[in-house]
């Protein structure tokens, strides 16, 4: 994880730059500066470097040569650095670490390949970059049925059709939709798809997917369908959405990290005060019951007077008041 | 200046791997350009050299110099320092693209891009032509993340300031780190407690500031058997009892979907049975449907509803703030049972 504008980071890509050059002799400037993520007159600072670099005696001879006439760069006499540098702990540790978590999803079809490519990185790292693999996982958790029937109707173009649960309003529904991508989003598997009863994009995760069966009807996502962006995050403000504030006492905090929440307030004794957005507020009035003790709606005025009759209602049916 | 830098240290790393001996610190002054006369700033330069390329993973080899003398020489071999000739086949190459795109936050995205450049470079082609059918995100963006990254890394102990829940204030805490896991989007890290001579599992965004290191690399023993994995929410409950449930025709169906239908409940009422571990867990769970659910059996179940349902109310009502009263009931909540379906 080195920082290219240092010496040491630059050296590195250096140390990385010059193989790849002779591995590629006549690669032109652009596509050079292209792969290392540097602009084309860095590259070229880069390159003039190099060449008043070499063995020590550093006559003309020990230089490394290096020209780039026309934008076609040609470099010689490097023997000594004509290989990369082993990965470090960090490069592998990062790719071992995502291949384990790849490896966890149940039902991939290129298990295979996987299992090879950890083996490959293993002997390709220096020292510790095992150690980190077996020390740092993401879990991920996947139906593997769910799993493997989306990967074949994304192969074969099908449509899908499901029963799916929708907590907030607490429904079973039914749809066809057509399969876009699958995404791992933090720590769970989800669908993206074209939803024809919504006519819109729409993530399904998978856990909450009760029934599913590819169609025999070829998949047609509109071309303007426009993948979800999610490295925003999974939770979309909007502006009709209602604020809602709860309390939580020590033990209902939890709330805390598993609803996305627009402000927390540290109380007294340990407790929360949250504020969240939702377009629907049946589930929060499940969750407030949910609750009991260790929290309660403060705000809307309406959401607690709905809750109220709620645990009346409920009371009643035990023949309690 | 940098480039001055960048050049002195491209000229030791090849001088250094074109030796066949280990050439001394005054040899090296000899042949690498840019080094000062003056013995102690040339001292200093070269100590500062030799650990940036420690730092990017350059082994430099240790031995005897000028048999004449007995001072240390230095040369990086080459079978340490190059990537080995590793071939990758297609199907190999698409799954290293999915694998070098998980990564969100700039220090592993950056570390996993790294490594392909490195295998590009070597002439291995890495990109492959079949477009992913899924792919996985996993964000790091913990402030305390690359601090314990490192630290479970050099195998390093760690000091930080702990915020638990429930406590007015956050505490510190030293500890052993054996691994960090990632579960449900969350991160934790386990190891060794040192104040509590235990195990112990700390989450990610509970720690307040920076992690500190507290120990020299390598002084962590991480226990043959400890498995972070399993330690980080590993547990299975076995769902051991069976609830009655009377369920509301059409409603409830986030219990239905776990559920087997045990018959008519008469009156637009099913009756379904619902197995399950923990009293508080399914007594907190049914109570959030309201007048949608009613528990028939067991009574333990039945009663902690009825308590859930008046503490529920008792809240509508009450103007006093939550810190101030004790609701611990020791349910695991939501973080239990639900998520383990």
């Amino acid at each position: 994880m080195s920082n290219t504008a240092t010496a040491q980071g630059r050296l590195a890509r250096l140390l990385t730059l010059v193989p790849y050059l002779l591995n590629r002799p006549g690669v032109e400037v652009r596509e050079a500066a292209r792969t290392f993520g540097v602009t084309e007159r860095q590259l070229i600072d880069d390159l003039q470097l190099i060449w008043m670099c070499g063995l020590p005696g550093h006559t003309p001879a020990d230089l490394i040569d290096v020209s780039w006439d026309g934008g076609e760069i040609e470099v010689g006499n490097a023997e000594t650095i004509d290989r990369p540098l082993r990965l470090t702990a960090d490069e592998a540790g990062a790719l071992l670490v995502a291949l384990r978590m790849l490896a966890e999803l149940p039902g991939l079809r290129d298990r295979d390949a996987l299992d090879r490519t950890v083996a490959k990185l293993e002997s390709a790292a220096g020292a510790g970059a095992a150690g980190l693999a077996g020390a740092v996982a993401v879990r991920v958790e996947a139906d593997p049925e769910a799993l493997g029937t989306i990967e074949a109707a994304l192969a074969d173009r099908r449509r899908l059709r499901m029963r799916y649960y929708v907590p907030a309003r607490d429904e079973a529904t039914e749809r066809d939709v057509d399969p876009m991508r699958m995404l791992v989003v933090e720590g769970r598997t989800y669908l993206e798809a074209w939803c024809r009863r919504a006519e819109a994009v729409r993530l399904f995760r998978l856990d909450r997917v009760m029934e599913l069966t590819v169609l025999d009807v070829p998949l047609e996502v509109p071309p303007d369908a426009e993948p979800i962006p999610v490295e925003r995050g999974l939770f979309r403000p909007s502006a009709d959405d209602q604020i809602v504030t709860l309390e939580l006492t020590p033990a209902g905090r939890w709330v805390a990290d598993h609803y996305p929440c627009e402000s927390e307030t540290e109380l007294s004794g340990g407790g929360l005060r949250v504020t969240l957005r939702t377009p629907d507020t049946r589930w929060v009035r499940r969750l407030a019951l949910q609750l009991g003790a260790r929290g309660r709606v403060v705000a809307p005025a309406q959401l607690v007077k709905e809750l109220r009759a709620d645990a009346e209602r409920a009371l009643a049916l035990y023949g309690e008041s | 200046m940098s480039r001055r830098k960048t050049e002195r240290l491209l000229n030791l790393v090849i001088c250094l791997l074109a030796t066949g001996r280990h050439l001394t610190a005054e040899q090296i002054r000899a042949a690498v350009p840019g080094y000062p006369e003056q013995p102690e700033a040339f001292k200093r330069m070269f100590e500062r050299d030799k650990e940036e390329l420690r730092e990017l993973g350059i082994p430099l080899e240790l031995g005897g110099g000028d048999p004449w003398e007995d001072e240390v020489g230095y040369r990086i071999p080459r079978s340490a320092y190059e990537l080995p000739d590793i071939s990758i086949e297609p199907d190999e190459a698409a799954v290293l693209g999915l694998a070098a795109r998980v990564w969100q936050q700039a220090g592993l995205a950056d570390a996993a891009s790294g490594a392909l450049l490195k295998l590009r470079a070597a002439g291995i082609a890495t990109e492959s032509a079949t477009p992913p059918g899924i792919e996985p995100r996993v964000d790091t963006a913990d402030p305390a993340f690359p601090g314990l990254w490192a630290a479970v890394r050099d195998r390093r102990p760690v000091a930080f300031d702990y915020q638990a829940p429930g406590r007015p204030a956050p505490q510190r805490r030293r500890l052993e780190p054996w691994g960090v896991v990632s579960r449900r989007g969350q991160w934790y890290v386990a190891g060794f407690d040192r104040d509590r001579g235990a195990e112990r599992v700390f989450k990610l965004s509970r720690i307040v500031g920076a992690v500190a290191f507290a120990g020299r690399p390598g002084s962590v023993e991480v226990p043959a058997d400890a498995d972070v994995r399993e330690i980080v929410g590993g547990w299975r409950i076995e769902r051991n009892r069976v609830a009655r449930l009377r369920v509301r025709q059409g409603a409830a169906q986030g219990l239905r979907r776990f559920a087997k239908a045990s018959g008519e409940g008469g009156d637009g009422w099913d009756v379904i049975e619902y197995s399950f571990h923990d009293t508080e867990w399914l007594a907190s769970h049914v109570a959030g449907f309201a007048d949608d659910v009613e528990v028939l059996a067991p009574p333990d179940v039945r009663a902690a509803v009825i308590v859930r349902l008046r503490e529920g109310l008792a809240g509508t009502a009450e103007p006093g703030a939550a810190g101030s009263r004790t609701g611990e009931s020791g349910a695991p909540a939501m973080t239990g049972e639900a998520r383990r379906r």
